[in-house]
């Protein structure tokens, strides 16, 4: 939304939750949907006396998403304690890292929009829920302790649509990385945003609102579009931004303050005694490896000649990038196959991208056939389609829908002749010059041979037979 | 040093505490004390002094814990120490935004 | 002497030696703590059903000649704050009445595994915080030499425990000297193990970076035994040292010639009974009989030990109690909103003490104030480690008093909190520090109560501690009068 005058500036702090199989201070599954506090012990229902017992792979995967990032890794980082009341809050503070993180700096790669910069990575525990009801809420402590990772972004954004650009792209990387799954819906994927205006050409930053509960790209945009409409009306109309937490109503869109959280703001972080500090040694860093991520990907299929759009469809799943990878041969031409047919069966639900019943290798074999004539391209497209829903050998799916084409010179010679013997007054016409009867004669002996003819080997047969 | 009622009243709802006046005025005068015998700590000179945070061997190998899911506590065991609770989840009061 | 008047390494080889079975060892133990626990309220509840198997086990052990080590049939008192499965653990709180912790502290653990029979918890001071277990919730803990005196605390009700002779070993804990201080008080022996030598999984948190587990016994190598039946890492508390175990017991008799004691003129100021202080000064004089080298040691920043411990201590305890709300366990008072119920229940559920140290913690780390507070008593405390580095340099441990008078009368400081806290004064400087530190008997005040000396060692250096504690241990004990019918 274009707003005259004013330019917006925008942070975004990403909340992902990391694809451990077990919690980051204790041995409890993070599995997402169990019943409600089946998924708990005594560390991540806070019960007197138990202590954090740091999982290795949660810190791993903060180092993936900081060296992917050209983070700097801290050699040594800090627990603290952020210390707030809530009920899904089991202990009275939260895990986290304050003055020392994990990583700091580094940059996310935005297609269209070059790096946006990161202020920090630091890892931190995740809390339960609470489920409102008539009468008071119900605590389910399943989440609370599920490792998160928050990514901080400067305040370099500058519209809610690059905001979501930004979103999109984080949350590609952190899939590729295979450190998050990216989903929205279940929350293992959140974004809290800052939002301020000010006039164009001023160099201070206005006074920021926090916008939370914003769990959809759409909303994202929602959200900060009506936020900054609203800062710009406010000043506009003499009034002065308070620095606020603003929950955004996604029925009605908007905005509203949320005054209870403002009070207890006080969250004395300290230092946490119960876990030595974090120490990453050269070694264990540089023993971790990262993926490429999706905008090199897509980069080397351009190199290698699939189109631009074609090469964003792919990386857009890092699977279809497997997918690709596996089916081989020509990178276009398994591009092709990629966007096109398999791209068309999951989007008409005949194939699930999670649970693939087909070998990608086997599209080689169709080309295969496809190229010694054996199925024409209308039937390889079939067979493909079927391969794709079934997984059946392509050569078993043309024999059992006898897809084969004939292209056998003496099967083909005896219908050529038989069609020009049938057809007297059109070879007359043909020879007279009428040679567009070419087509009429081909289509005669496709009706003998039921369409399985060569077109290409029966139209060189007739131009040889009929002579000029 | 001293603290007035104010702000023993502030801490006091941080910390989640009710109390009464009789506990506010004496707890104004005890902690007034103890941060008046507190105020010697201003006194040294902690310049160029890194805290200690970590009481610990800080330069042992950190023993951290594989990635290994253990056994949860039954669901029964758990819910049956809560002064609240449905057998699924605890139960809290209302929560006033 | 009977079996059950002797010291715990002696127990310990009556069980091996077969003189006396466990079984009937704990009968009259059990016997013992129903004649004069009425008087001394030491335990506050007892785990009679768990002793007797355990005790039962052990004899079958010894019969198959399979016993564990040295804590087999022994019998074992524990601190309120060592959470058991199914075992109603309190920690002296009014918020933790009926709780019942679903799991057990690696330290219950690790006891069971050495066939230690465990007879009941003792009574403490309210989540530790206090110097003569007046503030439990559960009514005091009298001392065994004079029934209107604190055995001071924390860990009051283990000490006495230990001191009435109602069970040869127990274990507590020591924040700020919660073991040490009863321990001289009492006239027992009492560890506190360098911070990380003993898991705290399973123990009620005070102060975090504090807190360590230690045990009481009425001679030093009882102490040495229990010691190495808890010691060593725990994965499931990471501050917790790989370092390996050594056998406590093994070193101790190889005396202290050439060993370098330095005494700190800091512990022996303004403040320190003069009694006290003669029979810390003949325990220093008995050491150097015996060929230890006593040189003086300053340890300049240990004033401000008590003010840094009060800062600290308290700002980790106002974050690790926060988890008493009212939600999953514990206590929860009426209310019809959470805020309500969250003020009230804490206000219901914690004793005056208590709430004051949350409060002071609360303030120490609140906005505008952590610089000047927190942040300040951390740095004070790197100085004062730094201190003892020095002062390790060149010698092999630290000598002082433990506490600067005798057993003070129940009552007489509960209204001071500042004359309170500054029983510690010489036991706090240990934990920050995060050191080992032993209380011994060294002598009796004129009234008759006893008096303690306090050895502090480098950290993981348990070993040496022991050995001059050994060969400073008092040859004789005199029973408490409670033992004998006064």
């Amino acid at each position: 939304m274009p707003v005259p005058d004013f330019e917006p500036v925008i942070g975004l702090e990403v909340h992902a939750q990391l694809l451990t199989r077990t919690k980051i201070f204790c041995g409890c599954s993070t599995r997402f949907g169990a019943p409600p506090n089946t998924q708990v012990c005594m560390v991540c229902l806070g019960l007197p006396g138990a202590l954090p017992a740091l999982n290795r792979a949660a810190v791993e995967m903060a180092i993936k998403a900081g060296k992917a990032f050209g983070c700097r890794i801290a050699e040594r980082s800090v627990w603290a304690r952020k210390n707030y009341f809530y009920p899904d809050l089991p202990k009275g503070y939260q895990i986290s890292q304050y003055e020392l993180p994990i990583c700091s700096g580094g940059a996310v790669p935005v297609p269209g929009l070059g790096s946006i910069p990161l202020e920090r990575i630091h890892l931190e525990e995740d809390a339960g829920k609470n489920v409102h009801t008539a009468t008071g809420s119900e605590v389910d402590l399943n989440r609370s302790g599920v490792p998160l990772i928050e990514i901080v972004g400067k305040p370099a954004l500058r519209s809610a649509e690059g905001a979501s650009e930004y979103l999109k792209s984080l949350r590609l990387c952190l899939i590729y990385l295979g450190i998050n799954d990216g989903n929205l819906e279940e929350g293992s994927f959140r974004c809290d945003a800052n939002v301020s205006v000010r006039r164009k050409g001023e160099s201070k930053l206005g006074t920021r609102v926090e916008l939370k509960n914003i769990n959809s790209f759409r909303f994202v945009r929602q959200a900060i579009d009506f936020e900054i409409a609203r800062q710009v009306e406010l000043i506009e109309s003499g009034g002065k931004v308070v620095q606020e937490t603003r929950l955004f109503d996604n029925e009605k869109g908007v905005t509203r303050s949320m005054r209870s959280k403002e009070e207890a703001n006080d969250y004395r972080y300290f230092p946490d005694p119960d876990l030595p500090p974090l120490r990453v040694s050269k070694e264990w860093m540089e023993g971790i490896s990262t993926p490429k991520l999706p905008h090199e990907i897509a980069d080397a299929l351009a190199a290698a000649g699939v189109s631009q759009a074609d090469a964003r469809s792919i990386v857009s799943d890092p699977r279809l990038v497997e997918v690709h990878r596996k089916v081989g041969g020509d990178p276009k031409r398994a591009a092709l196959f990629v966007v096109g047919e398999l791209g068309r069966a999951v989007n008409e639900k005949e194939a699930d991208l999670s649970a693939l019943k087909f070998d990608p290798a086997l599209v080689q074999e169709v080309w295969k056939l496809q190229d010694a004539g054996a199925i024409s391209s209308t039937a390889a497209r079939e067979v493909l389609a079927e391969l794709i829903r079934t997984g059946e050998a392509p050569r078993k799916i043309v024999e059992r829908k006898g897809l084969a084409q004939v292209s056998d010179q003496g099967a083909l010679e005896a219908v050529v002749d038989a069609v020009i013997a049938r057809n007297p007054a059109e070879v007359e016409k043909y020879r007279g010059g009428k040679v567009n009867l070419l087509g009429f004669f081909v289509g005669q002996a496709m009706k003998d041979l039921k369409g399985k003819g060569n077109p290409g080997a029966l139209n060189a047969l007739f131009k040889k037979k009929l002579g000029p | 040093m001293s603290i007035d009622r104010a702000q023993v009243r502030h801490v006091a709802r941080l910390a989640r505490l009710a109390l009464s006046e009789e506990e506010e005025e004496r707890f104004a005068a005890q902690l007034g004390n103890v941060l008046e015998y507190v105020e010697r700590l201003q006194a040294v000179d902690v310049s160029g002094v890194e805290p200690l945070g970590f009481a610990g061997d800080a330069t042992a190998p950190l023993p951290l814990r594989e990635d290994e899911p253990q056994p949860c506590l039954p669901r029964e065991k758990v819910l049956s120490q809560a002064p609240e609770q449905n057998g699924e989840a605890f139960l809290v009061p209302r929560i006033l935004e | 002497m009977k079996a059950d008047l002797l010291p715990l390494s002696l127990v310990s080889e009556a069980l091996a030696s077969g003189t006396v079975p466990a079984d009937a060892l704990l009968e009259a133990f059990l016997a013992r703590i129903r004649a004069l626990d009425g008087r001394l309220h030491a335990f506050l509840r007892l785990t009679e059903n768990e002793a007797w198997a355990a005790a039962k086990a052990s004899v079958q052990r010894r019969a198959n000649g399979k016993a564990l080590g040295p804590l087999d049939g022994v019998p074992i008192a524990l601190k309120d704050i060592f959470c058991m499965e199914g075992v109603e653990t309190c920690c002296g709180s009014r918020i933790l009445r009926g709780y019942h912790p679903p799991y057990d502290a690696t330290v219950v653990r690790k006891l069971r595994q050495a066939g230690a029979v465990i007879v009941g918890k003792t009574n403490m001071d309210e989540f530790a915080m206090g110097s003569s277990t007046e503030n439990s919730a559960f009514g005091p803990t009298a001392n065994p030499w004079d029934l209107t005196r604190s055995p001071g605390g924390s860990s009051g009700g283990s000490a006495a425990a230990v001191a009435a002779r109602l069970v040869p070993g127990a274990f507590g804990t020591d924040t700020g000297g919660s073991i040490r201080q009863p321990a001289a008080l009492v006239g027992c022996v009492g560890l506190k193990p360098t911070y990380g030598r003993v898991s705290r999984f399973g123990v009620i948190a005070f102060a975090s970076s504090l807190d360590q587990v230690g045990p009481f016994a009425q001679d030093v190598k009882g102490v040495a035994h229990l010691l190495g039946a808890v010691a060593g890492h725990d994965p499931n508390d990471q501050t917790s040292s790989e370092r390996p175990v050594p056998d406590y017991a093994s070193a101790l008799d190889k005396g202290v010639r050439g060993l370098r004691i330095g005494v700190p003129p800091e512990y022996f100021g303004e403040g320190l009974a003069p009694e006290v202080e003669k029979a810390v000064r003949a325990g220093i004089e008995s050491l150097r009989a015996q060929g230890c080298e006593v040189r003086e040691t300053p340890l300049p920043n240990s004033p401000h030990a008590i003010a840094t411990y009060y800062i600290v201590a308290t700002a980790e305890a106002s974050s690790n109690l926060a988890r008493y709300d009212g939600v999953r366990y514990g206590h929860r008072a009426k209310a019809s909103q959470l805020l309500e119920m969250y003020e009230k229940t804490r206000a219901e559920g914690f004793g005056a003490e208590v709430k004051r140290r949350i409060m002071l913690g609360t303030y120490a780390l609140s906005a505008g104030y952590y610089d000047a507070y927190y942040l300040r008593a951390q740095k004070v405390r790197a100085l004062i480690r730094r201190d003892f580095d020095q002062a390790f340099a060149s010698v092999d441990a630290v000598i002082s008093p433990t506490s600067p008078t005798t057993a003070f009368r129940l009552g007489e400081k509960m209204d001071d909190p500042l004359a309170m806290y500054l029983n510690d004064v010489y036991t706090v400087p240990v934990n920050l520090a995060g050191l080992p530190g032993i209380s011994l008997p060294c002598g009796f005040d004129s009234k008759g109560l006893p008096i303690g000396l306090q050895l502090i060692g480098r950290p993981f250096d348990e070993e040496t501690l022991l050995r001059i504690a050994r060969a400073a241990e008092p040859a004789e004990q005199r029973l408490p009068p409670i033992l004998e019918g006064r």
